[in-house]
């Protein structure tokens, strides 16, 4: 089966389990989206899967490939690009360098400059900030740069941590139709980890409740944002 | 002979560029510590070692090739490799075998320790613990203008104007090359940096080698103004550290600048105090530095700098 497809996986701190044996699917195309509460095992599960931290048990295949026990930087060469927390860029770097960072171990005849230009119109706010460094842009555009970058990386699979986090309501409106529009014109595969759950389950196929490391739930987005025991116990509103 | 309130201008001036020169060695010592310690952390007490290595290996090529720059030449390949090695076959492994345990901060600075020791004992072995010759075709002896001699000599020169080719070198590599980009947002970001695909591995790899390259032109180039044994240039490891301490451990321009300021206060103090108290200087400075401004020169409080 192509897509992601993750089975029984176990993710562990020491003796202490973030992720106690998650299954799930992510077909090619989908926007998946996994919610859950500060410390319910989402971004240990990114991790996991960009190849940041060992698992302790289970497997994850891409297309068929199984991608545990490959180096991060091994996984982006294979379209597996993970956009981490709190808006992944490199503040002392500027944000042409932020962006470039994406490209420079791509052969020329990759296209980075197409795809540079692309994300320069997607967010046209960078295209006139390339010259400053990153930790003079706001928050909103800091979290721009960091997904312009995973997109200059050249992913199929996007893992997105949070990008939500810290934003004000009409930045994250942006930030997530943006990330709308790119899954449907590159035709990406993403999974978006967030605790924000109703912009995201907006946006999303699907939707996947994580608590305390475990799936307690999982449907189409449209069916978990109508579920009212869903929505008191976990989606909090 | 000008004289102003009493102070012989002459010297003054030759002060001034006998420190500039030998502070150009320490800048050089603190290129290679600021460029290993970007790139992972860990303060190199091996540098000097690994730059008696290729300073040997630059005096025994020169036999063969019979000549100086030449052999400069195969001291700074040298250097690099050994740099590389280093890192690529004791430290990288270490901070596996170590990390997230207590002694991950400082086993590896215990391990370059060790390294410094073994190298200086396997120099010996080789070479004997005696004093060698390791000679440029420059004249040590000053320039003379009309008929005064300057303590100044074109060995200087030499060593002053390689130390700043080595520095711009490094400055356009850093500021304007794909390696550099990585170089530079490895030491910052490691995490960040692997996501955006870069094998951070290998680009420390790479520091390891270039702060190897730059301790080599430091050993080689000071070499023939004094001589060459297993330990001759220990003192050249302190006085590089206190310069990089003294422009803030992460910034290269400060490495160039801390080394220079170190290198003139030296010449005044040795030629205005004694030669006995300049070690006494360094390790004053260095306090002195560490107590009032930690980060260095060109470090703001509390960050890093480019």
């Amino acid at each position: 089966m192509s897509g992601l497809v993750v089975r029984d996986l176990q993710v562990a701190y020491g003796a202490v389990a973030a992720i106690r044996g998650v299954s799930f699917e992510v077909t090619p195309g989908e926007l998946v989206t996994i919610i859950g509460a500060n410390g319910a095992g989402k971004s240990s599960l990114l991790r996991a899967l960009s190849g940041l931290i060992p698992v302790a048990g289970g497997s994850a295949m891409w297309n068929e490939l199984s991608i545990f026990g490959y180096k991060p930087e091994n996984l982006v060469r294979a379209g597996i690009v993970h956009v981490a927390e709190g808006k992944s860029v490199i503040p002392e770097l500027t944000v042409e360098e932020n962006l470039d960072l994406g490209g420079i171990w791509q052969k020329k005849s990759a296209g980075v400059d197409a795809i540079k230009a692309e994300v320069l119109q997607l967010f046209p706010r960078l295209g006139e900030r390339l010259g400053q460094r990153a930790d003079t842009l706001s928050g909103g555009e800091r979290q721009m740069l960091a997904i312009g970058r995973a997109l200059i990386c050249k992913p199929k699979l996007l893992l997105l941590d949070e990008p939500s986090l810290g934003l004000a309501p009409l930045v994250i409106e942006e930030i997530f139709s943006a990330i709308a529009r790119l899954r449907t014109s590159l035709g990406l595969t993403v999974l978006l980890v967030e605790q924000n759950a109703l912009s995201a389950l907006a946006i999303a196929d699907r939707g996947i409740i994580f608590n305390l490391g475990e799936v307690v739930a999982s449907g189409k987005a449209s069916e978990l944002l109508a579920d009212p025991v869903l929505r008191a116990s976990y989606l909090g509103y | 002979m000008l004289h102003i309130w009493g102070i012989e201008m002459k010297t003054i001036l030759e002060t001034l560029l006998i420190g500039v020169s030998s502070g150009s060695i320490y800048s050089l010592m603190a290129l290679a510590l600021v460029l290993v310690w970007r790139s992972t952390r860990v303060v190199n007490f091996a540098q000097a070692g690994q730059a008696i290595i290729s300073t040997y290996i630059g005096y025994e090529s020169m036999k063969h090739l019979h000549s100086y720059w030449y052999s400069v030449l195969v001291a700074i390949v040298a250097g690099a490799i050994l740099g590389a090695a280093v890192e690529a076959f004791v430290m990288r492994p270490l901070a596996k075998r170590v990390r997230g345990s207590a002694a991950a901060d400082i086993a590896p600075v215990i391990a370059t320790l060790g390294i410094l020791g073994l190298i200086r004992g396997v120099a010996g072995l080789i070479w004997g613990n005696t004093f060698v010759q390791y000679t440029s075709p420059l004249s040590g002896k000053g320039y003379t203008f009309g008929s005064t001699t300057i303590q100044f000599s074109p060995q200087n020169a030499a060593i002053v104007i390689g130390a700043a080719l080595v520095m711009a070198a490094f400055a356009i590599i850093f500021n304007f090359t794909k390696l550099g980009l990585a170089l530079r947002a490895s030491s910052f970001q490691p995490e960040i940096s692997r996501l955006a695909g870069i094998r951070v591995d290998r680009i420390r790899v790479i520091g390891w080698a270039c702060a190897g390259a730059a301790g080599a032109v430091a050993g080689a180039l000071v070499t023939p103004t004094a001589y060459l044994s297993p330990n001759s240039l220990d003192l050249l490891l302190v006085s590089g550290f206190v310069a990089a301490v003294i422009g803030g451990l992460d910034s290269l321009v400060g490495a160039g600048i801390g080394g220079v300021v170190l290198g003139i206060g030296f010449a005044f103090i040795l030629q205005y105090i004694g030669a006995s108290v300049t070690f006494l200087a360094a390790f004053i400075i260095l306090i002195f530095v560490l107590l009032v401004k930690p980060a260095g020169i060109m470090g703001k409080s509390g960050g890093r700098s480019a």
